[in-house]
């Protein structure tokens, strides 16, 4: 029954009673049982938990007294914190660890009554652009037998497509809530840097990080994000800025906005199937009265260099909290106390993690600092102000969300370098902190799924949710469901 | 720039990864190969740029010092590995 079923049917078919959230929750969590061993979307499914919360939403619907998301069922991604089951991270290193307190989007989603059917596989911390690196095992895209979901959210996107969760949550440090998103044929926004608050959202990258909806659809994930977003005194970097009303501000009229095309964007290493769905995109947003204009960014193709800096040093920082002293795993048998780190770190992390923490220690060491680290930090800054400098002239900035359609599971995994280029276009809104959203808009000659990306200045989530909106109006690309589900 | 084996296992022993000898070898060609990638923002003119740490310019926000929370050695420490008596238990360090 949900299969033909979005997250804003959903929530309307319960306010008008069409259904039970208890009728929706067990057919999703049929669905979870039924297609996820093949998929492996899911770390964990909380049938127990759910059907509780899906009865305690009926009770509240029947009286009248709903929220803005209750009884709808959702997914987590296994990175935030939640006193429900394990927090694994897709780690061998947390894959018993049980949170003590839940991460605040997933304290305000439950507050606005979503009910949680799982938590969704992903990339090992957060690291990986294919779902390949999870200690669990690799993430199918359902558009695809031997397809990868994209990454790191490539659970959250291979449920959210697979109909396995109306929607779910992602976190995007360099395009892992977008390019999944994209490969999947499903709608993922990464908000502005500071609109959803980190705390709980085990840090990989903290001056990256942004947690943000994935759904099928732009008005999907503007019910989501309502319920996300918002200051946070636990999180200091999170912002103190009233949250717009993302639902009524998705009729935005498109006659007279400006979207910039920048010219960097349409070079060699994007496949020409997915330039061609992408340039019919720009066509239809002419249609719908918006003006298109080529820009430039000039410091764009040094994103990806600048963002494998920052984000291995952040991390090599923050995973330096995984000792073998307070979270689960603990080699077996430490000679001292340095085998014991040394070991514990060596068998805990798989092969991707303990590469980008070797390249973030090796560029914050005595000697590479300044030629690396603050070099970086530098070009970030010429990033942003390309970005400040185009918004001048433009309202949004749209191109392709990565450069092809999903690949094949082992195509690149042996080369991390072809890895890191997945998320080629991606990477500079996260340098910049400003937002971006994919979406679907169309289908690669191998069938698999193509995402338009379009990023807006700080806190314009409105309009990327608005513009997004208005192409899903007029298209129905967002609507295809793979046969394989 | 290319690392060689001798800095790759400095690294790994600074980062506390166990690097055995027979892996160090491949481990400092495929740093390398992550080097070579992010050499080039060394083409980046940043003279007079400011280094950025965070994307907004907002001011460290300050709150009261106040107690929020409650201490909750036990829920705190479910998911440690080896805890006695609410201590964390380590190989011994000193002799």
């Amino acid at each position: 029954m949900v299969r033909d079923l979005s997250l804003s049917r959903i929530r309307q078919g319960l306010r008008d009673k069409e259904f039970s959230s208890r009728e929706i929750t067990q057919a999703y969590l049929d669905r979870i049982e039924q297609l996820d061993p093949k998929l492996n979307s899911f770390t964990q499914a909380f049938r127990d938990s759910a059907l509780a919360a899906a009865d305690a939403a009926d009770r509240r619907l029947a009286a009248g007294d709903a929220r803005p998301l209750e009884g709808v069922p959702i997914a987590h991604k296994d990175i935030l914190a939640t006193t429900e089951g394990r927090t694994t991270c897709a780690s061998r290193m947390l894959e018993h660890y049980r949170s003590p307190f839940d991460a605040t989007v997933v304290a305000r989603m439950a507050e606005a009554g979503a009910v949680v059917v799982g938590k969704t596989n992903m990339d090992e911390l957060a690291m990986g652009s294919s779902n390949e690196t999870s200690y669990f095992g690799p993430v199918t895209n359902p558009w695809g037998d031997n397809a990868v979901p994209g990454g790191s959210s490539g659970g959250s996107a291979a449920a959210v497509a697979a109909r396995l969760a109306s929607g779910a949550t992602g976190t995007d440090t360099g395009g892992s809530i977008r390019q999944p998103a994209a490969l999947c044929g499903i709608t993922g926004l990464k908000p502005t840097y500071g609109r959803c608050s980190r705390y709980g959202l085990v840090a990989f990258a903290s001056s990256l990080d942004q947690p943000g909806p994935m759904a099928q659809s732009a008005e999907d994930c503007a019910h989501m994000l309502g319920a996300m977003a918002g200051h946070d005194e636990r999180d200091s970097t999170s912002v103190d800025r009233p949250v717009d009303d993302y639902v009524s501000g998705l009729e935005a009229d498109l006659a007279g906005k400006v979207i910039g095309v920048p010219a960097e964007f349409f070079t060699e290493g994007l496949a020409p199937d997915v330039e061609k769905a992408v340039k019919a995109a720009l066509d239809q947003y002419r249609e719908l009265g918006a003006e298109i204009r080529e820009i430039h960014l000039p410091h764009y193709p040094f994103a990806i260099p600048t963002y494998q800096v920052i984000s291995a040093a952040e991390a090599s920082s923050n995973l330096a909290r995984f000792d073998g002293v307070r979270y689960t795993h603990r080699t077996a048998d430490p000679e001292n106390l340095i085998d014991m780190y040394e070991s514990t770190r060596a068998e805990g992390f798989g092969a991707e993690v303990q590469r980008r923490v070797m390249v973030g220690t090796f560029v914050l060491s005595a000697g590479y600092f300044d030629a690396y680290y603050l070099k970086a930090q530098k070009v970030r800054t010429r990033i942003r102000d390309d970005f400040a400098q185009a918004f001048e002239e433009v309202d949004l900035i749209a191109g392709p969300t990565s450069p092809t359609a999903a690949f094949d599971i082992g195509e690149k995994s042996a080369d991390p370098i072809a890895m890191y280029l997945s998320d080629l276009y991606t990477t500079a809104a996260n340098l910049a902190g400003v937002p971006g959203i994919s979406f679907p808009c169309g289908f690669a000659d191998n069938g698999r799924p193509v995402g338009m990306h379009l990023m807006a200045d700080f806190f314009r989530e409105d309009l990327l949710l608005g513009a997004a909106h208005r192409y899903q109006q007029a298209t129905d690309w967002h609507t295809r469901i793979p046969e394989s589900v | 720039m290319a690392l060689d084996r001798e800095t790759t296992e400095q690294v790994a022993h600074l980062a506390r990864l166990r690097l055995e000898p027979e892996q160090a070898a491949d481990a400092a060609e495929d740093l390398s190969r992550v080097l070579d990638l992010i050499d080039q923002i060394e083409q980046v003119d940043t003279a007079d740029v400011e280094p950025l740490a965070h994307p907004l310019d907002i001011a460290q926000p300050l709150r009261a010092d106040e107690v929020t929370n409650e201490p909750d050695r036990e829920r705190l420490q479910q998911s440690a590995p080896d805890v006695v008596e609410g201590y964390y238990r380590v190989p011994r360090s000193v002799e």
